[in-house]
């Protein structure tokens, strides 16, 4: 990686000869490229309607954001190993609904006991899904997919047709939901706590490296004796402990809970780590990237209305985004690939 | 595969070439018909009977592509939302006072330009096409909803919807059964008896090797993009008429049912490996055990779940066969003759 980056240095005068050099820099730079766009969304919704940035409006924006960034965090490991967990709505839904159900039952639950128990949750789901993954050599794809409808049937069959309503809720955690310090929500705070953990996680120890070891190449990482089927357990159990923790965290902020909790949920969260750069076949991208997709999400879904248009075109943009990104990040590759062969050839 | 057929009978394990999976699976389906039948209330009736071919219609259609391309070692996640946005697309259409007839086949040529897009995605950018079909998933329901917001148009004429759902003069044999007939013969002819099939297999056992042997490996996958989307408008059209209803969310969800019914038919999730007769059957146990469970009055939650654990079944089962089987066949082995090296 860091190889490849310092070739593409190098090459900098050989690609600015395309002619495109603007668009390359804010390619190369996707952290800085989100950023712009991030900005220019921002600044055109607010010379829309200057209330967009207004505290309360704001404050929105990053509840609605604490979410989608937990489990874009845990998205992240698992699709830096070469995998994919399509249930995280699923297990959002089953970790959001037991733990309204559980306080409701016992108002005197604490809140770091629900937390531990949406966490619980989470894991058991993200261990069942890897188990199946490493243990039954089951596609990634097809075995989240089989158990985001798995998951999804197991809340409607605990719910049934009931909802759990705020009023059924420990008024402590409906203002947990809504509690800041200094203005800051409280949920935002433990989202970027999470993604700060995962971060150093990821770059500083050497589980968190294997995963980007396991997602290059994964016969090579067998070979320098990295234990797979432990790493990718690790993600999977991460993953879905952070999706059942942002069950708890929804909880908290809705106060009402049916079975249809996270439903869809999985396609923004993909969109949100695919836009932030992180490469769907494994091996590259960071968490800080998919948060900033996560972020760019969440104000596109929270612009539509202030610039007058129809709700109904979210759900179209975040496809768009993914192709779009995914597209993007090749056609990006194949460049880099190509200097390289020319710089290849002017050597030998 | 000959080479694999031609190990287990030097290992005299000569069942084994019978009890593939597809096999398997034709005959699972033949006993629970005739379980459902014969203990299921109502199952063998030949109103249920109609209405179970009318459920498992759009399934089966879907299914009919989705093999030859899961068959590339491709994926189309992205059909069920084609449906939807074909069967927005009618109802705007028709709302604009555009003819029936006009329509129908636009819609399937809106189908196949959808396909179309995806085919190119994986194909000219050599992206992956879980990725791709994944985005376009969320990118045509999107468009569905943009189109026809969370409203129906249900004001379809009722000669072309009664002939949807109707059957042939006085028999239980639905109309749509004919059809369903004609493409799924046509689909294994492709597979099974052409050079096409050939190459089609070809292409998803060793995709290098494959291009090597001189098979077009891209413009093939492309093809099969455009049939599975000109399916895809199919079903929509199909999907409208039968419930007399544009509507958005039309299908939602049914990528998983079919890609879980040619699961289920045997067909490798990897490539290069499945037949189009294990794909039916596939359909039919599936469509069959919905019916038999909701008549059961079993929930439609609980379905879901069913649904998602035989889509994870399918692959885990034979994963899990293929490593006992190795095992014993090491075993056998190792007791008849003595092995030349591990």
């Amino acid at each position: 990686m860091t190889v490849l980056a310092r070739e593409r240095d190098s090459e900098g005068g050989a690609t600015s000869s395309t002619g495109s050099t603007l668009l390359d820099t804010v390619l190369r730079f996707r952290a800085l490229g989100l950023l712009v766009v991030l900005a220019a969304l921002v600044a055109v919704t607010a010379a829309v309607n200057p209330r967009f940035l207004s505290g309360s409006s704001i404050r929105d924006i990053l509840l609605a954001a604490s979410i989608t960034l937990l489990l874009a965090t845990g998205m992240t490991v698992v699709v830096l190993t070469r995998g994919i967990d399509l249930s995280v709505g699923s297990v959002l839904g089953l970790s959001a609904f037991c733990t309204a159900w559980l306080l409701s039952e016992n108002p005197g639950v604490s809140i770091p006991v629900a937390m531990l128990v949406g966490l619980g949750i989470g894991a058991v789901c993200g261990l069942f899904n890897g188990s199946v993954v490493h243990f039954g050599r089951v596609p990634p794809l097809v075995a989240t997919l089989g158990t985001l409808y798995v998951f999804r049937g197991v809340v409607y069959f605990v719910a049934g047709g009931s909802r759990i309503n705020a009023s059924d809720m420990p008024a402590g955690f409906l203002d947990f939901g809504s509690a800041r310090v200094l203005g800051v929500p409280y949920l935002i705070l433990i989202s970027l706590v999470v993604l700060a953990l995962v971060a150093v996680f990821l770059s500083r120890y050497r589980a968190g490296r294997d995963m980007y070891a396991l997602g290059s190449s994964p016969e090579a990482a067998e070979l320098a004796g990295i234990p797979a089927g432990r790493r990718k357990l690790t993600a999977y159990v991460l993953c879905g402990a952070l999706a059942g923790l942002g069950g708890v965290l929804y909880a908290a902020r809705y106060g009402t809970v049916d079975a249809s909790a996270g439903y869809a949920m999985e396609l923004d969260i993909v969109a949100a780590v695919v836009v932030g750069g992180v490469a769907i076949f494994g091996g590259s991208g960071s968490v800080l990237g998919a948060a900033l997709g996560a972020f760019l999400l969440t104000v596109i879904s929270n612009a539509l209305p202030v610039l007058n248009i129809d709700q109904f075109w979210q759900r179209a943009i975040v496809g768009a985004l993914i192709v779009g990104a995914i597209a993007v990040d090749r056609l990006v590759a194949l460049r880099v690939a190509e200097s390289l062969r020319k710089k290849g050839s002017h050597v030998g | 595969m000959s080479v694999e057929a031609g190990r287990q009978g030097r290992d005299g394990l000569h069942l084994s070439r019978f009890a593939t999976w597809d096999v398997a699976i034709i005959v699972v389906t033949v006993v629970f018909l005739i379980f459902a039948v014969t203990s299921v209330q109502h199952f063998g009736t030949s109103q249920n009977a109609t209405f179970l071919v009318l459920e498992l219609a759009p399934i089966l259609l879907l299914a009919l592509p989705m093999t030859l391309i899961i068959v590339t070692g491709e994926i189309d996640l992205s059909v069920a939302s084609t449906v939807g946005l074909t069967s927005s697309a009618m109802g705007v259409m028709w709302n604009s006072g555009v003819p029936l007839e006009t329509i129908m086949p636009l819609c399937v040529v809106i189908g196949a330009v959808l396909g179309a897009v995806n085919g190119f995605f994986v194909t000219a950018l050599g992206l992956p096409s879980l990725a791709v079909t994944i985005g376009t998933l969320a990118l045509y329901r999107g468009l569905a909803f943009v189109l026809l917001g969370d409203t129906a148009v249900a004001d379809f004429p009722r000669s072309h919807s009664s002939w949807t759902i109707g059957t042939i003069g006085e028999t239980p044999i639905p109309n749509v059964l004919v059809p369903m007939i004609v493409l799924a013969g046509l689909f294994a002819a492709v597979l099974h008896a052409m050079p096409v099939g050939r190459a089609i297999f070809a292409s998803g056992s060793n995709r290098v090797a494959a291009a090597f042997a001189g098979i077009p490996v891209a413009k093939l996958k492309f093809w099969l993009y455009v049939t599975s989307g000109a399916v895809a408008g199919l079903v929509g059209v199909f999907w409208t008429l039968r419930f007399s209803s544009a509507r958005a969310d039309n299908a939602h969800g049914l990528e998983l049912t079919v890609v879980a019914a040619v699961l289920l038919g045997g067909v490798s999730i990897f490539g290069g490996k499945g037949t189009l007769p294990g794909v039916l059957a596939g359909v039919v146990l599936l469509s069959s055990l919905q019916n038999a469970l909701r008549l059961a009055n079993v929930s439609s939650e609980a379905l879901t779940v069913v649904t998602g654990s035989l889509l994870i079944i399918s692959v885990l089962a034979p994963n899990i066969l293929g490593r006992v089987r190795g095992v014993l066949r090491r075993r056998l082995r190792r007791t008849h003759v003595p092995a030349p090296n591990p």
